[in-house]
């Protein structure tokens, strides 16, 4: 924490802080505190520190070479990057996705999820005191990314799926291991309901913090784990199903507390209903080709599409404009995290000094990803 | 006995067997459907701004387009007539062979039935001076991606809280990246 000797001339007992850039807990992000004692008057959060530019890359590559830069903002979620791009330039090369590479597509996109939102507990945990969560969250987690493996060949940025559907076809061994981790997952998350979301501690230390409410979620524009636990019940997947999601059995979980709180628990609930999607599509998974043939450089028809999907994190979204060359002419990512940017100098008023890294952290918030 | 078997039959298009071998008929294109409620939100919008200019319909979506002085009434009522009140994205486009700058505001609803469809306004400026109304006052919103869209294509928003650059250094001093007349270092 660098402090600036910086005092508002209209009080004095008000001082500037800026919490980051090299803040352990704030990552390559920045937030400009006006504090009065131990009480935040007002934040202002200064992002920009990892802006590579990702739209203006995006408009000198190929459809083709704009897959592997495309998920580097989002190295925990890079398949939910990836597959609204993909819906994006199918819609618009009117591609028919085989129904096999639209299961895989879900597998590897809930699969991902779980992966994002167990590194987002760990360090919720950490963040309010509990190193258990950390060590347990981050263990379990590799279980998800060797599966993840098996399916890919890539731990991290997977490049799995692509525009006319996945990149390969999921090796049989893989279906039975899958199934036996999405079995003994269920009893380990009942194991995180009870050393951390029952634990009396955790409770008093985020229960009615940070609130934000159903009609602020909304003007603010807020999305995924953040809208769900304010009450607003968005979920892409349901909304509009893309990719095959109306063939699954799912829920939307939906928390109304609006609470640090039930964005953590949010986040659990979601892991669940990835599970039950995971197995699903692997006991299902229908036969048949996993992807077209599209050539090293597809020929993109000139046209304009807006698709979205449902990332880890909230609504990944792509506006994709294309002239008929084989470049995008434009290609505007919209991610969660710059989506809901917005709300955290709403949520960080009269809070004390020690509930900012657990509000700032419970909005799911990734800096790469919102600068791109 | 019709209604005898019909609960005992399954589902044709979902695949209930467990065992991957049935092989599933790869699934028919699906019929050129009619956008009826793109046809209908386009209808309601022409209907009270004659002038506004319908750019494509689709299922799910609709884009219309308008000038920067109406914009802010055409916002008002797609945000409260129609329910279109939770904002998605704000992006701009660089159309530099027709000398212009669009703004474009994807819009979501909360409203029940309609959430998954999305309005996109959008509204043309000239290159030269671009200057457009912010759109706060009706979509809180909207505030940083306004502000994104400013450093990255400088179309000036009238009336916006704070302008200063977000993801851009401060002291950058060039054409604004997004623009296509600037080029990337190396290209």
């Amino acid at each position: 924490m660098t402090l600036e000797t910086e005092y508002m001339p209209d009080a004095d007992r008000i001082m500037s802080v800026s919490l980051g850039p090299q803040h352990p807990g704030a990552g390559h992000f920045r937030i400009k505190l006006w504090l009065d004692g131990d009480y935040v008057v007002r934040a202002e959060p200064d992002a920009g520190y990892v802006h590579r530019g990702e739209e203006k890359m995006g408009e000198y590559r190929n459809y083709t070479q704009n897959v592997p830069h495309l998920e580097r903002p989002v190295i925990l979620d890079s398949s939910n990057i990836l597959l609204p791009y993909a819906l994006g330039v199918d819609e618009l090369m009117s591609n028919k996705i085989p129904a096999r590479a639209q299961y895989l597509r879900v597998i590897m996109s809930e699969t991902n999820r779980i992966i994002s939102h167990m590194y987002f507990l760990a360090i919720q945990g950490l963040f309010l005191g509990h190193t258990t969560l950390i060590t347990w969250c981050m263990g379990d987690r590799d279980f998800w990314i060797d599966f993840a493996e098996r399916i890919a060949g890539a731990r991290v940025t997977f490049a799995y799926i692509i525009p006319g559907g996945v990149r390969n076809d999921i090796p049989s061994f893989a279906i039975d291991k899958g199934l036996k981790l999405c079995d003994w997952f269920d009893k380990r998350m009942d194991e995180y309901e009870k050393i951390f979301f029952q634990n009396p501690m955790v409770h008093q230390r985020s229960d009615g913090i940070g609130v934000l409410s159903r009609e602020d979620a909304i003007a603010y524009g807020a999305t995924g784990t953040v809208a769900r636990a304010s009450g607003l019940a968005v979920d892409v997947r349901k909304d509009e199903p893309y990719s095959s999601y109306d063939d699954f059995e799912f829920k939307t979980p939906v928390m109304t507390q609006g609470d640090v709180y039930a964005r953590s628990y949010v986040a659990l609930l979601d892991m669940r209903e990835a599970v039950k999607i995971i197995r699903q599509a692997l006991k299902r998974l229908p036969p048949g080709p996993v992807r077209l043939k599209l050539g090293p450089q597809p020929r993109v028809p000139a046209g304009e599409v807006y698709s979205r999907t449902e990332g880890a994190r909230g609504e990944m979204s792509y506006y994709i404009v294309s002239d008929g060359s084989p470049r995008p002419y434009r290609l505007k990512i919209g991610v969660p995290s710059a989506k809901n940017l917005r709300v955290l100098p709403v949520l960080l008023k009269n809070v004390h000094i020690a509930d900012i890294p657990p509000i700032y952290w419970g909005l799911n918030y990734w800096p790469v990803e919102a600068d791109r | 006995m019709s209604n005898v078997q019909a609960p005992t039959s399954p589902p044709p298009s979902k695949p209930t067997s467990v065992a991957p071998q049935v092989a599933t008929t790869p699934q028919a294109p699906p019929a050129k459907l009619e956008p009826v409620r793109a046809k209908a939100f386009a209808a309601q919008i022409t209907s009270a701004f004659p002038d506004v200019k319908v750019d494509w319909m689709k299922e799910r979506r609709l884009k219309v387009s308008t000038t920067p002085a109406r914009i802010e009434e055409v916002g008002i009522f797609v945000r409260g007539t129609l329910g279109f009140d939770h904002i998605s994205t704000v992006s701009g486009v660089d159309w530099i062979a027709r000398n212009e700058l669009e703004v474009v505001y994807f819009l979501g609803s909360s409203t029940p039935g309609q959430e998954d469809f999305i309005v996109a306004l959008s509204e043309h400026v000239a290159r030269d001076n671009p200057v457009v109304p912010t759109m706060v006052d009706v979509w809180k919103g909207v505030e940083y991606h306004e502000r994104e869209t400013h450093e990255m294509f400088g179309i000036n928003f009238q009336g916006h809280p704070n302008q200063s650059h977000l993801f851009l250094p401060e002291d950058w001093n060039d054409l604004p990246p997004l623009r296509k007349d600037y080029v990337s270092p190396g290209r």
